[in-house]
C-alpha cells in the first residue's frame, strides 16, 4: 500500500518530464510550457490582435517553431524575446513596454485622476456658503406656519 | 449658477465632441488617401544592415547574399515576393516600370515550394529582378523581419537600409516615398 502511495506521488513529476511534440518540436512539459509563456506574450504580425500562442498563421507558427528550438537550446526568456525584437520590433510585444515612447500611455491613467480630482475640487470650492442661520422671530414665523 | 459657468457647462463637453470628430475626420481622411496606414509597423531594419545570409539563385537568377547588398554603385530596392501572392501580381507592373527607369532590383522569392510556380508566375507578371533568389524555408524572412510579402526594402550605396514598405507599392507610394528618398541617397 505505501508503495502504491509513492509512485502516485510520483505521477505529476512523472507527467512533468514527459516529452510533447508542438509544432514538430519535442521537448518536454516545462520547456514546453514555458515556450507557451513567450508566445502568449508575443504579438501575430500577420493577424495583429493574436498571439502567436494564439493564432495559426503561417509565420506565428514558423516563430513558435523558433521560440521551441531556443528553449531546447536552453537560451533564457528574455534573450528569446529580444530575438523576437530585434526583427520585428517592440510592435511585437502584446505589453508594451516602459519607455518614453511610451510615458504618456502609462501615464494616462494618473492624469485621468488628476484632472477629475481638479474638477471634483472646483466643483466643491463653488459651492455657496450654507445660508446664516434664522433669527428667533423668524423661527418662531417657520414654527407658526408649519403647524 | 453664474452666465459664464453655465456656458463652460456647455461649451466644454461640445468642444471635446468636436476636437474627437475632427480627429477621427483627419485618420480617416489620411487612411483613405493611403498616405496612413495603422497596420504599418516600423522596420527595424532601417538604419542598419540586412542580416548575414545567403540564399540559392532562383527562376534562372543568380542568388546573393548579404555581402552583396555591402555597397551598391546606387541606392536599389529589395523585394520579397511569391508566386501565390495575390498583391505581388498587383506591384508586379509598378515594379518593371522602376526596373525601365534604371533601378536595380533584387528578388527574393519567399516560400516558394515548386519550381514550376516561379516561371509561371516570372512568364505571367514579368522579371523584374536582376538578381533573384528563393528563400524556401522563409527563415532569412524571419531575420529581416519580414512578415508577409510582398515587403520592399531601399538599400543606399552603404549598404543600409533606408525604407521598407510592406505590401503592394503603389504609384503614389512611389512618387511620395520611395522617388524622394532614391534622389536623397543618390
Amino acid at each position: 500500500m505505501r508503495r502504491w502511495l509513492f509512485l502516485l506521488a510520483l505521477l505529476p513529476a512523472l507527467a512533468w518530464a514527459q516529452t510533447v511534440t508542438r509544432d514538430g518540436v519535442t521537448l518536454t512539459q516545462a520547456q514546453e510550457t514555458r515556450a507557451e509563456n513567450i508566445g502568449d506574450q508575443l504579438r501575430c504580425l500577420v493577424c495583429q490582435n493574436e498571439s502567436i500562442e494564439g493564432s495559426s498563421a503561417t509565420l506565428a507558427k514558423q516563430l513558435r517553431v523558433i521560440i521551441r528550438q531556443h528553449v531546447v537550446a536552453g537560451d533564457s526568456s528574455k534573450d528569446i524575446i529580444s530575438f523576437m525584437v530585434q526583427r520585428y520590433g517592440i510592435f511585437v510585444l502584446l505589453k508594451p513596454p516602459f519607455m518614453p515612447l511610451t510615458y504618456l500611455l502609462y501615464a494616462t491613467p494618473f492624469l485621468g485622476l488628476i484632472l477629475g480630482g481638479l474638477i471634483f475640487w472646483f466643483a466643491r470650492r463653488s459651492t455657496p456658503p450654507a445660508p446664516a442661520p434664522l433669527s428667533e422671530a423668524d423661527t418662531a414665523r417657520l414654527n407658526e406656519l408649519l403647524k | 449658477m453664474s452666465p459664464l459657468r453655465r456656458r463652460l457647462m456647455f461649451g466644454l463637453p461640445l468642444a471635446a465632441v468636436v476636437a474627437g470628430g475632427e480627429g477621427f475626420y483627419i485618420i480617416l481622411r489620411r487612411m483613405q488617401q493611403g498616405d496612413y496606414d495603422p497596420h504599418a509597423l516600423p522596420s527595424p531594419l532601417i538604419g542598419k544592415r540586412p542580416p548575414a545570409f545567403s540564399l540559392p539563385g532562383a527562376g534562372g537568377g543568380q542568388g546573393f547574399s548579404n555581402t552583396d547588398l555591402l555597397a551598391p554603385a546606387k541606392p536599389m530596392l529589395v523585394n520579397w515576393f511569391a508566386s501565390w501572392c495575390v498583391p505581388c501580381q498587383q506591384e508586379a507592373q509598378i515594379l518593371s516600370q522602376l526596373a525601365g527607369t534604371g533601378l536595380q532590383i533584387w528578388g527574393i522569392d519567399f516560400e516558394d515550394s515548386a519550381a514550376g510556380a516561379l516561371a509561371g508566375y516570372l512568364a505571367q507578371n514579368g522579371n523584374p529582378y536582376t538578381r533573384l533568389a528563393a528563400d524556401a524555408s522563409g527563415l532569412t524572412a524571419i531575420n529581416w523581419g519580414v512578415y508577409g510579402v510582398p515587403e520592399t526594402y531601399l538599400i543606399d550605396t552603404s549598404g543600409i537600409v533606408r525604407w521598407r514598405y510592406a505590401g503592394a507599392l503603389t504609384q503614389q507610394v512611389v512618387a511620395d516615398e520611395l522617388y524622394p528618398l532614391i534622389k536623397q541617397y543618390s
